[in-house]
């Protein structure tokens, strides 16, 4: 079947060609909806049955390069449809088809009676033909058109309520802010490919990530590399400083939220980092760079997500600092610890924002998490399943968020030091408490909505199993991936899995470095027990003593209003960036070099036409007769020449 | 035998005539007559050569000249029907609205 791993990619191209070009005429919600989930569970029957076959090889042998068509053939550069099967991109492949199907079968609920409904399910599967190439390219250029293409998907689809307003603009403007500081993003990557393509003389991964280590190219060039790959990682999984517009995407429609802008599109950062680790291992300063930025997003993103009311602002800075984290264990060297938690934040992330959007669907689009309260009475199993993901983004074991979690701080601690191990652990004690703010004040306490104008119920099947799917997963996802110093050394699965993958970088990175188990069980224990701590204190704070909540707020006035004002940043990077740079577009490109020098120099080239032509057409007199002279002129003159110059 | 030279003579005498006729004249008529009289005197060339030279495809030539003037007359002066229908005049220096 892994001959055949392009049709995992071709079904979802089916679905969107159809409802993309048809669906507008089809009009039948179960039609197009049908067609929109099926063949994004097409695809992932494609990938379980792929990855099967893959586990059935030996270990040396579960890379495979599986060619399409070739697509740019020029000079030294041969981007083909190809794509690389490994243990890596299968993983990738899994989370997205998966859970990509779970949420476009939600979405056939949740999307009920919108008028856009064919055009939804268009994007849903654009988006993941360009996922699909993003993870299994085996180049950079066909990366970079997946990179690209999930991009453009991301723009459309929080665009898709493009009539409507959102905060202090429009939903357009959302989206137009996502794409632009993701171009940014992309400026890097393309920088970085430049570079590659320059030392290295292509642009397969095949060909240059084995070349790296033994290459004797300068250090300096793999840093440069690193930190441009980087930028570009920046940009799509909404790090320091290209985080602003991922909170802002949230004005898309929620399954959106959940598969692009919490599950696949902003891991693709990770995944990048994580297939060409080589490199990075190559480049000690970036990979500092990486885990810095990683910890301080996590922290920063955190302490915002701790003040939000709006219940999808809560779950984006959440996600944001998940991200963080992601890169965290990206920089200390942990890639399979990395790539682990992309796999179960995928699970549990997933369910909290379908969870939302059940919840969104039965308060009528009410978002305000003040204007909850006490829904568990009326969406018991939205209810059960939200609190099983925030149990597991809590990181209490034993679900699945304990272990990724668990593993990534300990990797900072083993690697990079007590400071990383304690900024980690106080991020995740603030997810904890955020976490379970949001469920009390949501789900529990007092009810605090209109009961005239608001009739809470329980979303349709269609959603609910979708969530019971995504909990399950939640639940027993991470043991897979469990602790070696519970099981042993090749106890954990998923890291033996991807061990191959990153067997040239981690060769390169190993410090040496001992622990003995104890500290382990110490820090573990440590951060269980703060994460129950902050849950019993969330818990004890917003539904027994509301007032303790608000004078913390009141007191501490100033820290309160700038968490709640995300730090200021997008007000920060619009006097400082955004405005001098229209001023500067303003009175420099479009006054002066726009109206001055190009119109001045395509009206110039007119006005001495005009004037030139002034004098010249006076020769069209009308008068036969001074044609003919003229004529007769220029023949004899002619004729002289010509006899002349014998 | 007359030499060649009295020929080329007379036709470039001719075709001087009918180069003045155009220049000067302002009746349509008239100068269109100056230009079959700059024709016949190229045809008169064409002839005098070929038999200098004892080679018929000059007098051919004369054939297809005289088949294009005769043409060349049957739309002239249609024009010139139709301008006169118009403008009641065939004076070439009233005749020029088509200018800038």
């Amino acid at each position: 079947m892994t001959e055949y791993i392009y049709l995992a990619v071709l079904f979802p191209l089916i679905g969107f060609l159809i409802n993309g070009l048809f669906g507008r005429l089809i009009k039948n919600e179960k039609i197009v909806g049908g067609i929109g989930a099926g063949m994004v569970g097409l695809a992932f029957l494609v990938v379980v049955f792929s990855f099967f076959e893959t586990l059935g090889l030996p270990a040396d042998q579960r890379s495979r390069i599986i060619k399409w068509f070739t697509w740019i053939k020029a000079g030294g550069i041969d981007a083909a449809f190809s794509y690389q099967v490994d243990q890596l991109s299968l993983t990738m492949s899994l989370i997205v088809t998966g859970v990509g199907f779970i949420i476009h079968v939600y979405s056939i609920g949740y999307m009920h009676g919108d008028k856009g409904f064919w055009r939804f399910f268009a994007y849903m599967n654009l988006f993941i033909v360009a996922m699909m190439n993003l993870v299994l390219a085996d180049n950079f250029v066909l990366l970079f058109l997946g990179w690209e293409g999930v991009g453009l998907c991301s723009y459309l689809l929080i665009g898709f309520y493009y009539d409507r307003k959102f905060e202090k603009g429009t939903v357009a403007d959302a989206s137009k802010k996502a794409f632009v500081v993701n171009r940014i993003g992309d400026f890097g990557f393309l920088v970085a490919m430049f570079f590659v393509f320059y030392y290295f003389k292509s642009l397969n991964f095949s060909e240059v990530l084995p070349l790296v280590a033994g290459s004797g190219i300068e250090p300096w060039i793999f840093e440069a590399i690193a930190i441009f790959l980087f930028i570009g990682a920046t940009g799509k999984s909404a790090q320091i400083p290209l985080f602003v517009w991922l909170p802002d995407a949230m004005a898309g429609p929620t399954p959106v939220s959940a598969l692009i802008h919490a599950a696949t599109m902003v891991t693709a950062g990770v995944y990048l980092v994580a297939r060409t680790s080589v490199i990075f291992a190559m480049a000690p300063t970036a990979m500092m760079v990486v885990a810095i930025i990683g910890l301080f997003t996590a922290l920063f993103a955190a302490t915002i997500g701790l003040v939000q009311n709006d219940i999808k602002k809560v779950l984006a800075y959440s996600t944001v600092s998940q991200l963080g984290y992601m890169f965290l264990a990206l920089g200390m060297g942990a890639f399979s610890a990395g790539i682990f938690h992309v796999m179960t934040h995928a699970f549990f992330k997933a369910l909290l924002f379908l969870g939302a959007g059940s919840v969104i669907h039965g308060m009528h689009e009410e978002q305000d998490i003040r204007n909850y309260g006490g829904l568990k009475k009326y969406m018991p199993k939205t209810y059960l399943t939200f609190a099983i993901a925030a149990v597991a983004i809590s990181g209490i074991p034993p679900l699945s968020g304990f272990f990724s979690k668990d593993e990534i701080l300990w990797m900072a601690y083993a690697n990079g030091g007590l400071f990383f191990w304690i900024i980690g652990a106080i991020t995740a004690l603030m997810t904890a408490f955020y976490m379970f703010r949001l469920l009390s004040l949501t789900f529990e306490g007092k009810e605090r909505f209109d009961h005239h104008r608001v009739h809470p119920h329980e979303s349709p099947n269609i959603m609910v199993i979708p969530l019971i799917v995504l909990a399950v997963l939640s639940v027993i996802g991470g043991f897979i991936g469990l602790p070696k110093v519970f099981v042993g050394e090749h106890g954990n699965l998923f890291e033996v899995w991807l061990a191959p993958i990153f067997k040239d970088a981690t060769r390169k990175l190993s410090t040496g470095n001992i622990h003995s188990h104890l500290e382990e069980y110490l820090l573990m224990a440590t951060s269980v027990v703060g994460a129950v701590a902050s849950i019993m204190l969330a818990r004890h704070i917003y539904l027994r003593k509301p007032e303790i909540a608000t004078s913390i707020s009141e007191s501490f006035k100033g820290v309160y209003k700038t968490l709640l004002n995300k730090y200021f940043v997008d007000e920060f990077y619009q006097k400082v960036i955004i405005t001098p740079l229209v001023k500067l577009s303003d009175s420099v490109l479009f006054k002066f070099t726009d109206a001055k020098i190009i119109d001045g120099a395509v009206n110039g080239t007119a006005k001495v036409i005009d004037f030139a032509s002034g004098y010249a057409r006076k020769f069209q007199t009308g008068v036969t007769q001074f044609y003919a002279v003229i004529m007769m002129i220029a023949i004899t003159g002619t004729l002289f020449w010509i006899i002349l110059s014998f | 035998m007359i030499p060649l030279e009295y020929y080329l003579i007379l036709s470039a005498f001719m075709f001087v005539t009918g180069v003045a006729g155009v220049l000067t004249r302002r009746n349509a008529i008239v100068v269109f007559m100056s230009i079959e009289l700059m024709l016949n005197s190229a045809n008169l060339t064409f002839v005098a050569y070929s038999s200098f030279f004892g080679d018929v495809i000059g007098q051919l030539f004369v054939f297809f000249v005289m088949a294009v003037a005769a043409a060349e007359v049957a739309i002239g002066l249609a024009i010139i029907i139709a301008i006169f229908r118009n403008k009641v005049t065939i004076n070439i220096d009233e005749i020029n609205i088509l200018k800038w």
